[in-house]
């Protein structure tokens, strides 16, 4: 079976979430520039999109009207060229308009599982729930076709425990995108042992297509993206266990977060990551890997105490941010969860004596989204943190010990076998994490 | 050689600001003004200084696609809305592509040499962020033969013409220079547009332009041989201009220090469905100089600056040969040479061009003749340029499409 005869059927499983709805994109995408590529009507081809939310498969459809839309007035030097035959798409409205119709028409939304029975190829992107993927995938495994395929977007759980406990026999590898997958250019690729060579191929062809930049990464609970987020995350809520008798809960939150994304010029503090990743999947992530990895337990009272709490962060439907750790007004932070009170103090109260005690970031510091874009990177970031290495504020002590902390992590996942190397490790927070250096970096001494 | 039966003159131009990516006050989240409040901004501008609508006797205004960029048609009844005194007058709307301009000029000059009119009020509009670039481009197109080119051709429609004419160009006489040229004429586009308050590129702050400039061409997303900055940008403007008789300036209050004087035009028309004969070559601008130079009776030594058609690079290069500073081939010796700059012998569109200071489609036309106006009584501000007292005369050259529609007119400071 070729390539292209493989992705005439397809089934995405939790295809109205976060990660499904983006993989279904970019499955369906990829599938009608099959099509085109083929002189094929679409119709051949076949996307269910499987979820057991009725609303939010309306809205899966919503989505993907409007991503497929921006995503051809994107690529319409090559649409015109693909629907060169048709004489009735003469400008570049009629083509794009065309496109969207037809990566439409392959998307097939419904909650039965039954529709993924007949496909080649599923994605698995349900809840990181063990039991549940294990489930839904023995439930198509053993009423579907013998050869499907099984793509999973498990961040964390092993894909050969998968494997055993469905009897897959090889025919699954992990395909992880990161969040949002139609933007994030990282995919982390996980072949289980008995993964199939003809899968792997198939995978490392698909990713390749979706332009996609793959690390492998080895089949260890967590791989390398959460190996070192849920480890980075753990520290960070450490950190505020040893400064709160000093700062206060709220206010200890405030300084790390603070920390983790000004001092340390990162996209978001790590507090606001984790709510954007939300706390009660942050908290399964870490179950899994706690379960399944040996050393330092990985759980965090402090996350385990929000969650029970009813603080959850992650998003709404309309893409805005949940409260979490952080409360969010207009998409920016604007205050921090007193677990005490049981409610949010406004930064206004908290900012003006933990800034004071922090004392300012270096002198040369730019935000993350100015330093992105600096040609000579490196070179700034030498200088930035030169800086940084020879001051003695509060700030930037815990800037230091974190950065160290960070690459301790990163160090430990090679050294664990989890990464094949130290450069894997910062691509992936490079890419993934959109991170402006990676962590194995020799700015913390 | 046919002379004009009477005197011609310009006077009491103006320009809006090109508004599009590049100024400041560019928000494509949020509302701007439109199509009639563009109109009305500088026909306004242009009847302050001549004592209001009263002493206009007709109007003329030039749009290319305001049908569908701004769903509005009927434009020549938009003319009144700019002054109450304005209304029950003579008026009209012409359309040439991006040429619209020049045959509004063209048609206002008729009406002042046939004595219709003692003064004619020129606007040239046109409003282009109403839509993606995407679309605009399907708009544009309707500058080619729709029939006979849309459906094989690209995405981006007219820069890829211009980017056919650009590799035809490098075939023959060398794709590294020519490339340089590009560079240095988008750097003194952008570079004049910055001495100007109302360019587009006027909060440009690029540092290194001309390596800007030699970005590669990538064909996978855009044309083959030029990048975005060999283009000219999207840009919402309008330009407004009084042409007037001799009793017209009288009548209007105005010296003829403030004014300029057309000594000739050219006006030529290509076969829209016959495709160029030489793609190195803009033919038909060509013939419209040589017929300008011959009406007005001038030399093209005697040129003391020039706003050309510069839509692309390539055009402001082959302008350059098309006018004939440089012979065939020899457009970027002459760019390079710093011979079209500012400073240069023969200053190149001194407040930005189509490049530097933006191209309101329908409206360059008369956004040309106001940049003249301004150069030549001295107005120009911070761009001014000095006029040498041997080669007073000045140039434009306002093109519509692929070289079909061609407007060159003759200037010299009314005296």
């Amino acid at each position: 079976m070729t390539y292209a005869d493989r992705l005439e059927k397809v089934a995405v499983l939790g295809a109205a979430g976060k990660m499904g709805s983006g993989i279904v994109l970019l499955a369906a995408m990829e599938m009608a520039d099959l099509s085109l590529d083929s002189g094929q009507t679409p119709d051949k081809f076949a996307l269910h999109a499987v979820d057991v939310s009725e609303a939010a498969l309306a809205g899966l459809v919503k989505y993907l009207r409007d991503q497929v839309l921006r995503a051809a007035e994107k690529k319409t030097v090559w649409l015109r060229k693909a629907y060169e035959s048709r004489n009735d798409l003469v400008e570049n409205e009629e083509v794009i308009r065309q496109y969207v119709e037809d990566v439409l028409t392959i998307v097939r939304p419904g909650t039965r599982i039954e529709a993924a029975y007949d496909s080649t190829v599923v994605f698995e992107a349900v809840n990181e729930n063990p039991d549940l993927k294990v489930r839904l995938l023995s439930e198509v495994k053993s009423r579907g076709a013998r050869d499907t395929w099984f793509l999973t977007n498990t961040s964390s759980i092993p894909i050969s425990e998968l494997n055993d406990k469905v009897k897959l026999d090889g025919r699954i590898i992990g395909f992880h995108f990161y969040n949002p997958p139609a933007v994030q250019k990282l995919v982390e690729l996980i072949r289980a042992d008995s993964t199939l060579p003809e899968l792997a191929d198939f995978a490392a062809q698909f990713a390749k297509k979706l332009r996609k930049t793959v690390i492998p990464s080895h089949d260890v609970a967590g791989f390398i993206g959460n190996g070192h987020f849920m480890r980075d995350a753990l520290y960070a809520a450490s950190e505020v266990e040893r400064l709160s008798p000093d700062f206060g809960l709220p206010g200890s939150i405030y300084v790390v977060n603070k920390v983790s994304q000004d001092f340390l010029i990162r996209p978001m503090g790590i507090f606001q990551l984790i709510d954007y990743v939300g706390l009660d999947v942050c908290q399964s992530i870490l179950a899994v890997m706690n379960e399944r990895l040996g050393g330092s337990p990985l759980r965090s009272p402090l996350i385990d105490r929000l969650v029970g709490l009813g603080v959850k962060g992650g998003q709404f439907a309309d893409g805005s941010q949940k409260d979490g750790f952080l409360k969010y007004e207009k998409g920016r932070p604007a205050g921090v969860f007193d677990p005490d009170k049981k409610a949010y103090a406004p930064f206004t109260d908290i900012a003006p004596r933990c800034d004071e005690r922090l004392g300012p970031p270096p002198t040369a510091v730019k935000p993350w989204k100015n330093v992105i874009q600096i040609p000579d990177r490196t070179g700034y970031l030498d200088g930035y943190f030169r800086e940084l290495a020879g001051m003695d504020s509060l700030g930037a002590d815990l800037a230091k010990r974190y950065g160290r902390k960070s690459k301790e992590i990163g160090l430990g996942l090679v050294r664990d076998r989890v990464a094949e190397r130290e450069e894997d490790v910062n691509t992936v927070l490079l890419t993934g994490f959109y991170h402006a250096y990676g962590p194995v970096n020799p700015y913390f001494g | 050689m046919k002379k004009n039966r009477r005197k011609v003159f310009m006077a009491a131009g103006y320009n809006t600001i090109a508004l599009g990516t590049g100024r400041k006050e560019f928000n494509p989240r949020k509302p701007r003004p439109g199509l009639e409040d563009y109109i009305r901004e500088a026909g306004q501008g242009t009847l302050k200084q001549i004592g209001g609508g009263a002493n206009v006797d007709e109007g003329v205004i030039s749009n290319f696609m305001a049908a569908r960029f701004n769903r509005q048609g009927n434009l020549a009844a938009l003319i009144p809305a700019i002054d109450e005194s304005l209304r029950w007058k003579p008026c009209t709307r012409v359309e040439g592509a991006c040429g619209s301009g020049g045959l509004g000029l063209v048609t206002a000059i008729k009406s002042v040499l046939a004595g219709t009119a003692e003064a004619v009020l020129a606007v040239g509009v046109e409003v282009q962020n109403t839509v993606k670039a995407i679309y605009g481009a399907d708009i544009l197109a309707g500058a080619g033969w729709y029939n006979g080119e849309r459906k094989k051709g690209h995405a981006y429609f007219f820069p890829s013409l211009f980017s056919d004419r650009a590799g035809a160009y490098f075939e023959k006489y060398g794709r590294e220079k020519t490339r340089r040229a590009f560079a240095r004429w988008y750097r003194s586009a952008v570079e004049n547009a910055r001495l100007c308050e109302t360019a587009q590129e006027f909060h440009n702050v690029c540092e290194d332009l001309e390596a800007l400039g030699l970005t590669e061409p990538n064909p996978r997303s855009f044309v083959d041989h030029l990048n975005a900055y060999d283009c000219s940008k999207v840009s919402d403007a309008a330009a407004a201009i009084a042409v007037v008789s001799e009793e017209g300036l009288k009548r209007c209050g105005i010296s003829k220090k403030d004014a300029v004087e057309i000594l000739g035009w050219g006006q030529v028309e290509a076969d829209l469905t016959a495709p160029p004969a030489d793609l190195t070559e803009l033919e038909t601008s060509r013939r419209a100089v040589a017929k300008a130079f011959e009406r007005s009776g001038i030399r093209r030594d005697e040129l003391g600056t020039v706003e050309c058609h510069d839509c692309f690079t390539i055009s402001g290069l082959l302008s350059v040969e098309a006018i004939g500073f440089a012979g065939r081939g020899e457009g970027p010796d002459f760019i390079l040479e710093g011979r079209t700059s500012r400073q240069g012998e023969i200053p190149f569109n001194t407040s930005g061009g189509l490049i530097g200071w933006g191209h309101p489609t329908g409206g360059t036309g008369v956004r040309q003749a106001v940049t003249i106006w301004q150069q030549l009584t001295g107005k120009a501000g911070k761009w001014q340029v000095e006029m040498p007292a041997k080669r007073p005369y000045a140039l434009s050259v306002n093109m519509g499409g692929n070289d079909k529609t061609v407007v060159a007119v003759v200037y010299r400071r009314a005296s």
